[in-house]
């Protein structure tokens, strides 16, 4: 008896991995979008909110992400709505490409994702930029874009493992 | 050509408003609330700058807790490394310590001398000093900062320096009621006075997002005259340090910029003093 309430619980909280990864990710020090390597950062929450959000919206719910967004944003430093915004952009890119999609292909998905961080990034240094007069180094953000956008397919291959795991708990 | 339009306006008009399953708010919505929070933060609306403090109380301690393991393992290795070095920064730190020896004789020298010409012109400075723990330290593109366990409670005011034992690393920008957040020097939006030493020179040392800064503002042929060992110190220029905080070394002179080496390594901060001063005396 303890064993399947053991196990129903394990389900419940193998469902709720993606938006634990993404608080973590937001909480930590240890931030992926700045190692402190010259010309090498990638966007990890990014990768993470486009995955998950195109897959299925209810593994990422998007209050939860407007959060997510909130707490970064306090932790980085950055002004109060910026990252929510940003990250709620991906969400409408990735609701539209799953209502005009009929059979999910990587390729689209993958060159879906340059264009949305290319979108998203260029409104977050205009906002920083243009509106909060804060100096931001547009190198940074190119190799950002460019190694986020060559890391989707792995991180992909891992989440691709994990939701099939997810899906297949929840089935039972 | 009409219906390829309506179904584009279709699939956006349904991401936009479609509430998915299980799914309390509409994108729309909450991309209308990010951008008015974006908004009246940007005009410092009150009611976002205490949401803001609220937030800030409770998501800088749960960044502490889900960093431990991260810091632990940079601790470990910072332990390791140090363990493996220890023979030969023990035969410098002899070479070193003997120099300095030296040099503290005719320091106690200055600085008793310091004091007197400071009576004679009945000047004094008074400090205070809070110590602080660093409970994180993000080091983002846009912002390179630590997070202090002291806030307005522990009369932590805007704008306060922030020392690694006597060297200068940042100054207070915001303050929250159990905690703050300190600028360090190597932001880019960082510029402070500073005086140059021997040369006496006035300039402006500015941060770059990497771990050196940079000195701006001085003429070209000032330039020039800066050779051998130039030691970087506050000025006291426009009251926000007290004058004469070690800042760093000039290392190098690249693409005509003068390239600043911090002395404090501002990735292994602790625990930080946050100095105010006052000058007396002064007419």
């Amino acid at each position: 008896m303890s064993s399947l309430e053991k196990n129903s619980f394990l389900k419940s909280i193998q469902f709720y991995i993606p938006t634990l990864i993404l608080f973590f990710s937001v909480l930590n020090e240890f931030n992926l979008n700045y190692l402190n390597i010259e010309y090498f950062s990638f966007n990890f929450v990014f990768i993470l909110i486009f995955y998950w959000t195109l897959k299925n919206p209810l593994y990422l719910s998007y209050f939860i992400i407007f959060l997510a967004g909130l707490v970064n944003d306090i932790v980085i430093g950055l002004p109060l709505g910026l990252s929510s915004f940003c990250y709620l952009l991906i969400c409408i890119i990735t609701a539209y490409l799953r209502n005009i999609t009929l059979s999910p292909n990587f390729i689209n998905d993958w060159i879906s994702l340059l264009f949305t961080l290319l979108l998203v990034n260029s409104i977050e240094v205009i906002f920083l930029d243009l509106i909060f007069s804060i100096y931001v180094n547009y190198t940074k953000y190119f190799v950002n874009i460019g190694f986020t956008f060559l890391f989707y397919p792995i991180f992909m291959v891992i989440f691709n493992k994990l939701e099939k795991r997810i899906r297949i708990r929840k089935n039972d | 050509m009409a219906e390829s339009r309506d179904d584009f306006v279709i699939a956006v008009r349904s991401a936009f408003l479609k509430k998915a399953n299980k799914q309390k708010f509409s994108l729309l919505t909450l991309i209308l609330l990010s951008l008015i929070i974006i908004i009246l933060g940007s005009f410092n609306f009150k009611a976002i700058q205490y949401t803001k403090k609220g937030i800030n109380e409770l998501v800088y301690r749960f960044t502490y807790i889900t960093s431990i393991p991260e810091n632990y393992i940079t601790n470990s290795y910072f332990k390791i490394s140090d363990h493996l070095d220890l023979f030969n920064k023990f035969k410098k730190n002899e070479i070193l310590l003997k120099s300095l020896r030296e040099k503290e004789l005719s320091i106690d020298y200055l600085i008793l001398e310091n004091k007197k010409l400071r009576k004679l012109i009945d000047e004094t400075i008074q400090s205070k000093e809070i110590y602080a723990k660093v409970l994180a330290d993000n080091e983002s593109p846009y912002l390179k900062s630590i997070i202090l366990n002291k806030g307005s409670k522990d009369n932590v005011k805007m704008g306060m320096a922030i020392l690694d034992g006597s060297y200068l690393v940042g100054k207070i920008i915001e303050v929250n009621f159990t905690n703050s957040r300190a600028l360090l020097l190597s932001d880019l939006n960082s510029k402070i006075p500073v005086l140059l030493e021997p040369h006496d020179m006035q300039a402006v040392l500015s941060g770059t997002g990497q771990n050196y800064g940079i000195i701006e503002y001085t003429k070209e042929e000032y330039r020039d005259a800066m050779k051998g060992t130039v030691i970087v110190y506050t000025s006291g220029q426009g009251g926000l340090f007290k004058p004469g905080l070690p800042v760093g070394k000039l290392i190098d002179e690249n693409d005509n910029k003068s390239l600043i080496n911090f002395f404090s390594d501002f990735k292994q901060l602790d625990y930080v003093k946050i100095v105010s001063y006052e000058i007396g005396g002064i007419n």
